[in-house]
């Protein structure tokens, strides 16, 4: 287990590496990152100013190993806008996003789990035709559109909830749904026919025969190991929730660091959008990690590999 | 002995009956013919959209804004669905709209899915340091939560349709490189393609002519879903902002613009966000029912 662990650590290792690598190049795409992030009536040698004290006269590779090296002591300059740390302003907001997925995620996963196992122990039922119903649409349904009509819907015709901003569990309501739906059809479905596999084989029908309970069939033959695919999907879907918070946050003004990088690039504030990009995915590749080494804890099989 | 039958006749007396019991399957259930259905008329509407229009999609008439749908109190029979806040006509920018979304949708799906038929290929049929290195990038690619990738990408190169279509395409191939490795490093083992190695047929050869159409039904099923999922993606990158230019009619531009008028003109965003939701729906029970079709064991 420990050497496994190692392996998949110093894969995630790379992977930043890699990330880091392609934010670089990302900025560097059009050949000059001046241009970029001066407005656009910039004269001609402010932006040449710029350019020399951002460094970019240098060559390429001087410019990526001073980057690399920076980054690895958590230095990603100052943002252009706020004249402050950009690390620090990302940090600031990490929080509120943190709570925005995390809220949505357990939504999701406690709506989707108990729905998916119904469906799939009463096949066919109307139950499990309203779960694929469901699913069906909330894979299809874009998910500001959601967050629109449930505003138009609870915030100004219902006035039940407030339609922006941070603060009571009230204002969680319905950015965590906007955002967990997707998640939860995508969970729901997979629970189903997950569960539906396992049903199918052989040694629950052996157990079922020997007159295991029903309830002790579901939950501790059937569940540990209908698990392991809807665990690596929950992993996936963090990736999901982030990408789904920019859009999320930007229609309820929840002030996250989604809400914060559509900002920075309308403010062409690029060493902020970097260190957001890069916040992301560590924190993807830090919860995949983890959900790998529980994967592994769960099923011995996946050790040996 | 069967390893030894040349491959051609061999593949030919399974494809005939799995052909037609291929199509039976597919329309078999009323979900696919109504999935169908609504990509055959999504489709049309592009194809067509300048016969079928009722106005130009980008004719403002101010002294018409903000006119609600025809049915309800002061509708107009000449707007169907309303007009918006500059007086468009929202069931022609609807139609026009289509254009941008199936275009989109397939241009992505070629990109994407080339790079990672050939990736998917290479990884799972040579092995090795190819595969070491696809997988490595496979796995930096996903660990960037897509939408940010995509946004810093449009934010550098500045909004365009060719520039949606690029950064979707250069990151969407992840999916097919997965299922064509997993499905390639199989086939490989399998009689027919060892065959068809130790009669002396090149790499390329069996590559082209024994693994390839044998990975034609799980890249055709991953396909249709990734047409979905791009017809999303466009319309939440125009919602941003970060889409096509704001005079060219797509169905995310005009949900951003509805979400200004959300208390006043609720038609603005509802109808375009439906148009997407009936598409991607038709589209995703579409890839349903050509995976029951082509993989009996899915089911």
């Amino acid at each position: 287990m420990l050497a496994f662990a190692a392996r998949r650590f110093i894969g995630a290792l790379w992977v930043l590496v890699g990330v880091g690598t392609v934010v670089f190049i990302i900025l560097h795409l059009t050949g000059d990152p001046a241009t970029i992030m001066m407005p656009p009536d910039a004269t001609a040698a402010d932006i040449a100013r710029f350019r020399h004290v951002q460094g970019f006269d240098r060559p390429l590779i001087v410019q990526y190993g001073d980057f690399a090296w920076r980054a690895i002591h958590g230095d990603f300059g100052d943002s252009l806008r706020h004249d402050e740390p950009a690390l620090g302003l990302a940090l600031e907001r990490l929080p509120a996003t943190g709570e925005l997925s995390l809220v949505a995620l357990l939504l999701a996963v406690a709506v989707a789990i108990p729905a998916g196992i119904i469906a799939a122990t009463r096949r066919n039922s109307a139950a499990d035709y309203l779960v694929r119903v469901v699913s069906l649409i909330g894979q299809s349904a874009p998910v500001y559109w959601l967050g629109l009509m449930m505003i138009l819907v609870f915030g100004v015709a219902l006035g039940w909830f407030p339609v922006s901003g941070i603060g009571g569990i009230q204002h969680l309501v319905m950015p965590a749904i906007t955002l967990g739906a997707f998640s939860m059809a995508k969970l729901m479905r997979l629970t189903r026919s997950s569960m539906l596999d396992v049903m199918r084989s052989d040694y629950l029908r052996t157990a079922s025969a020997k007159g295991v309970p029903p309830l002790r069939l579901l939950l501790h033959h059937a569940l540990r190991n209908a698990w392991l695919p809807i665990i690596t999907t929950i992993g996936v879907e963090l990736g999901t929730l982030l990408s789904g918070a920019i859009i999320t946050e930007t229609i309820f003004a929840w002030p996250g660091i989604g809400r914060l990088v559509v900002q920075a690039i309308n403010d062409r504030d690029y060493p902020l959008v970097e260190v957001i990009v890069l916040m992301a995915a560590t924190a993807f590749v830090i919860l995949n990690l983890l959900v790998d080494l529980t994967y592994a804890a769960l099923d011995p099989r996946i050790r040996y590999d | 002995m069967a390893v030894l039958a040349p491959a051609k006749p061999f593949m030919l007396d399974e494809e005939a009956p799995r052909r037609r019991s291929f199509l039976k399957i597919l329309f078999s259930s009323p979900g696919t013919i109504a999935g169908a259905a609504i990509v055959v008329i999504v489709t049309f509407g592009a194809l067509f959209a300048p016969l079928i229009s009722p106005h130009d999609p980008n004719h403002q008439n101010l002294a018409l804004n903000l006119l609600p749908p025809a049915w309800l109190a002061g509708g107009n029979k000449d707007y169907l669905l309303g007009t918006d806040h500059l007086g468009r006509d929202i069931l022609s920018r609807l139609i026009w709209g289509s254009r941008v979304s199936t275009t989109v949708g397939l241009s992505v799906v070629i990109i994407g899915g080339s790079i990672g038929v050939t990736l998917g290929l290479v990884a799972g049929y040579f092995g090795g340091l190819a595969d070491e290195i696809i997988a490595r990038i496979v796995d930096v690619q996903l660990a960037f939560p897509f939408v940010l990738l995509a946004v810093a990408i449009i934010g550098v190169l500045g909004p365009s349709l060719r520039t949606i279509i690029l950064v979707l395409g250069v990151t969407s191939w992840v999916q097919y490189v997965r299922v064509v490795r997993a499905d390639a490093l199989a086939l490989k083992e399998r009689e027919f393609v060892q065959a068809a190695s130790a009669t002396g047929a090149s790499q390329w050869r069996v590559l082209m002519r024994h693994i390839l159409p044998n990975v034609t039904s799980s890249i055709t099923v991953l396909a249709t879903f990734e047409v979905a999922r791009t017809v999303i993606l466009e319309s939440a990158l125009s919602f941003l902002g970060l889409g096509v230019s704001p005079d060219t009619p797509s169905w995310g531009t005009m949900l951003a613009d509805g979400r200004q008028f959300l208390d006043t003109a609720w038609w603005m965003g509802t109808f375009p966000g439906f148009a997407i939701m009936i598409t991607v729906l038709g589209v995703n029970i579409l890839g349903d029912g050509l995976r029951d079709a082509l993989d009996p064991q899915s089911r």
